[in-house]
């Protein structure tokens, strides 16, 4: 079905970094138009695009804006584009191709809000995203679009680019404001839940994802009822996904939100064009290394936040990782554990010792030196983490950053229990070459 | 020795300049002081200490939690091959086995001639996998002949990056006359533009 790309509009057009060129797109128009009305319109507007945030919890923006107290100032707006969640990399393209419209993005927000000053933080090892965004920000200012009186207006806000320095953990919000505070990125301790009431420095402090502030320009210039005409009933507009993997034409992709299916995205011609040298598809990874796996019978679900959840998973941040018949599931459930037990901060102690183990009796069964009692083991450990091992996901830590780690594993030894029996009991284990190219 | 020089210190009081509290700029002022001297030395972090005001033992916290901070030399280029999952299911770990026979040296070990490599979590370039970087500029679908391109082209010059430790080339600048000024914590006043301020009770007394 034929629609609209909204934060992916500008990707074909590779000077759309540029300023002139912003301008020329129908950039920085949704500012003047905003700074016409009141901030409260602003916010109605999008509250009534019922747009959800793209970071992976998909909690509605325009609620999470509503938590802040009323008459407690300062308030801040820190961006997050500490983009790290394995398989995803749409934060770094919206950066690079498109700066501006995150720059407008985090205006918008700023000023229905109230929020007087605004920290981008863009993940530490994105040089080149870090490089677009500066010289944005500095033609943004000279232009009078950011800082003092902004188009003659009361308006005022700087937006302060920051750059955090390799810590995956700090994509959570409350660690993103330790983060940005000077410290060891840890999250903190909830209640409160919410750093709308209290975050950077203590004060109200709106944390919004990359894309959910790149979709601010389209919905404030074309209006609400334009967005919420796009997607399904529970997913309003489009939104970007990451396929990669074994597929034939791995890729970023913006679809219409809700009405797209996994079966679409990943066999469609216009997408990634099915599993590559016509293999068949083992499993895929729908949200992020953190989700449930999904099989072949999951193809045909639409990528839809409330039916993905229903169906025990998530659609997380947006990345879409394919596996197909050759893969190893044992060393990719290794590969994804590793990942959570390298990034855990430390701070809770089932994360902290948990994962490290989890990883370390993955390794030792690949390695050929696994026990018959190693599949129990590496359950009780999880359990540890999440108790019950369910979807949604308990947790005894502060953030999901351990409980995420449980999520290969329940997947991998409820669907593919044999593999790791057959690395545990046979002494002539064929090994399987991870790339068969 | 290496404090941050005179102009490098210049930098750092501009960094400063932009936060509502000294010690937020602790992280861009790390970075700043591996971009001189292409890691973070003890006494850059002393100075760094007195800068933003804490001791320099919080300093050290900061620096040891993150990644990219490195408290040795790590050579002139950095290779930062990734072994995420996409990276992975595409080859990665083959990569990394070709890189090290290749250069002669283990992770984290540095060639005589400046150069070195480390297996890294996702750097968010999953669709082009396998994929690198070096001194964080991209290489995508890397196979092991591109590998050996890529170090030749570093030894003989013909592949150019920039240091160690320097990362976007543009640095921000906020003109005097345009900021709109650091949101204090301690000022409680609603932004001008905020339409109903309450009427502030001492004037009717």
């Amino acid at each position: 079905m034929p629609f609209e790309k909204i934060v992916t509009q500008r990707f074909d057009n590779l000077e759309a970094h540029k300023i002139s060129e912003y301008e020329a797109t129908g950039g920085y128009v949704a500012l003047r138009k905003a700074l016409e009305t009141t901030p409260e319109a602003v916010h109605n507007e999008v509250k009534a695009a019922s747009l959800l945030g793209r970071g992976g919890a998909g909690f509605p923006a325009g609620i999470k804006w509503g938590f802040c107290p009323p008459n407690v100032w300062p308030r801040y707006l820190v961006v997050n584009g500490d983009e790290s969640e394995p398989g995803t990399y749409k934060d770094r393209q919206l950066l690079e191709r498109d700066p501006h419209q995150i720059i407008e993005g985090c205006l918008l927000a700023c000023y229905a809000v109230g929020l007087t000053q605004c920290f981008l933080y863009i993940r530490g090892e994105m040089a080149h995203a870090q490089e677009r965004v500066a010289t944005a920000l500095n033609e943004a200012y000279a232009a009078g679009y950011v800082g003092k009186n902004i188009l003659g207006t009361d308006f005022s806000v700087d937006i302060v680019l920051h750059w955090g320095a390799g810590a995956y953990i700090v994509g959570e919000e409350t660690a993103l404001i330790e983060s940005l505070e000077g410290n060891r990125g840890m999250p903190r301790l909830k209640p409160p839940f919410f750093p709308a009431a209290v975050g950077l420095y203590g004060q109200p402090t709106i944390v919004n994802n990359v894309e959910t502030l790149a979709n601010l320009p389209w919905i404030v210039d074309r209006g609400s009822n334009a967005y919420t005409a796009m997607g399904a009933e529970n997913s309003k507009g489009t939104r970007v996904f990451a396929v990669s993997g074994h597929v034939n034409n791995p890729g970023v992709f913006e679809v219409e939100f809700g009405t797209t299916t996994f079966r679409d995205l990943i066999e469609g011609s216009d997408y990634a064009a099915g599993v590559r040298n016509g293999k068949k598809i083992k499993a895929f990874i729908p949200g992020g290394a953190s989700a449930i796996w999904f099989y072949e019978e999951h193809l045909d679900l639409p990528l839809e936040k409330v039916t993905v959840d229903k169906a025990g998973s998530m659609l997380g941040s947006g990345a879409i990782v394919v596996m197909d018949e050759d893969t190893d599931m044992v060393k990719a459930c290794h590969n994804l554990v590793r990942f959570f037990a390298r990034e855990s901060c430390g701070k809770c102690t089932p994360c902290r010792e948990g994962t490290t183990w989890l990883e370390r009796i993955l390794a030792r069964i690949i390695a050929g030196h696994g026990r018959p009692s190693d599949l129990s083991l590496l359950t009780e450990v999880c359990e540890n983490i999440s108790p019950g091992m369910a979807w949604p996901p308990r947790q005894t830590t502060i953030c999901p950053l351990g409980p995420s780690a449980v999520s290969p594993i329940a997947s991998s030894i409820e669907r593919f229990r044999s593999e790791f029996d057959d690395y545990i009991t046979l002494s002539d284990r064929r090994v399987i070459p991870v790339a068969s190219a | 020795m290496p404090r941050l020089n005179e102009g490098n210190l210049r930098i750092a009081q501009d960094i400063l300049s932009r936060y509502p509290k000294k010690k937020s700029a602790l992280i861009p002022l790390l970075h700043l002081a591996q971009e001189q001297d292409g890691y973070v030395a003890d006494d850059a972090m002393e100075h760094l200490a007195e800068l933003v005001d804490v001791t320099p033992a919080e300093v050290l916290g900061t620096c040891t939690f993150y990644e990219m901070f490195k408290r040795e030399p790590v050579g002139d280029y950095r290779i930062n091959i990734c072994h995420g999952i996409s990276c992975h299911l595409l080859g990665a770990d083959e990569l990394i086995h070709h890189a090290e026979e290749s250069l002669g040296v283990r992770q984290g070990t540095v060639t005589d001639d400046g150069i070195s490599i480390e297996g890294v979590e996702c750097i968010a370039a999953c669709t082009e996998a396998p994929c690198l970087q070096v001194n964080y500029r991209y290489m995508n679908k890397v196979t092991n002949d591109g590998f050996d391109y890529l170090v030749n082209g570093l030894r003989d010059g013909t592949v150019t990056v920039p240091k160690h430790g320097r990362l976007a080339l543009t640095r921000q600048a906020i003109p005097e006359d345009k900021a709109a000024g650091n949101a204090m914590v301690e000022s409680d006043a609603p932004p001008a533009w905020w339409p109903e301020p309450e009427p502030p009770e001492e004037e009717a007394k």
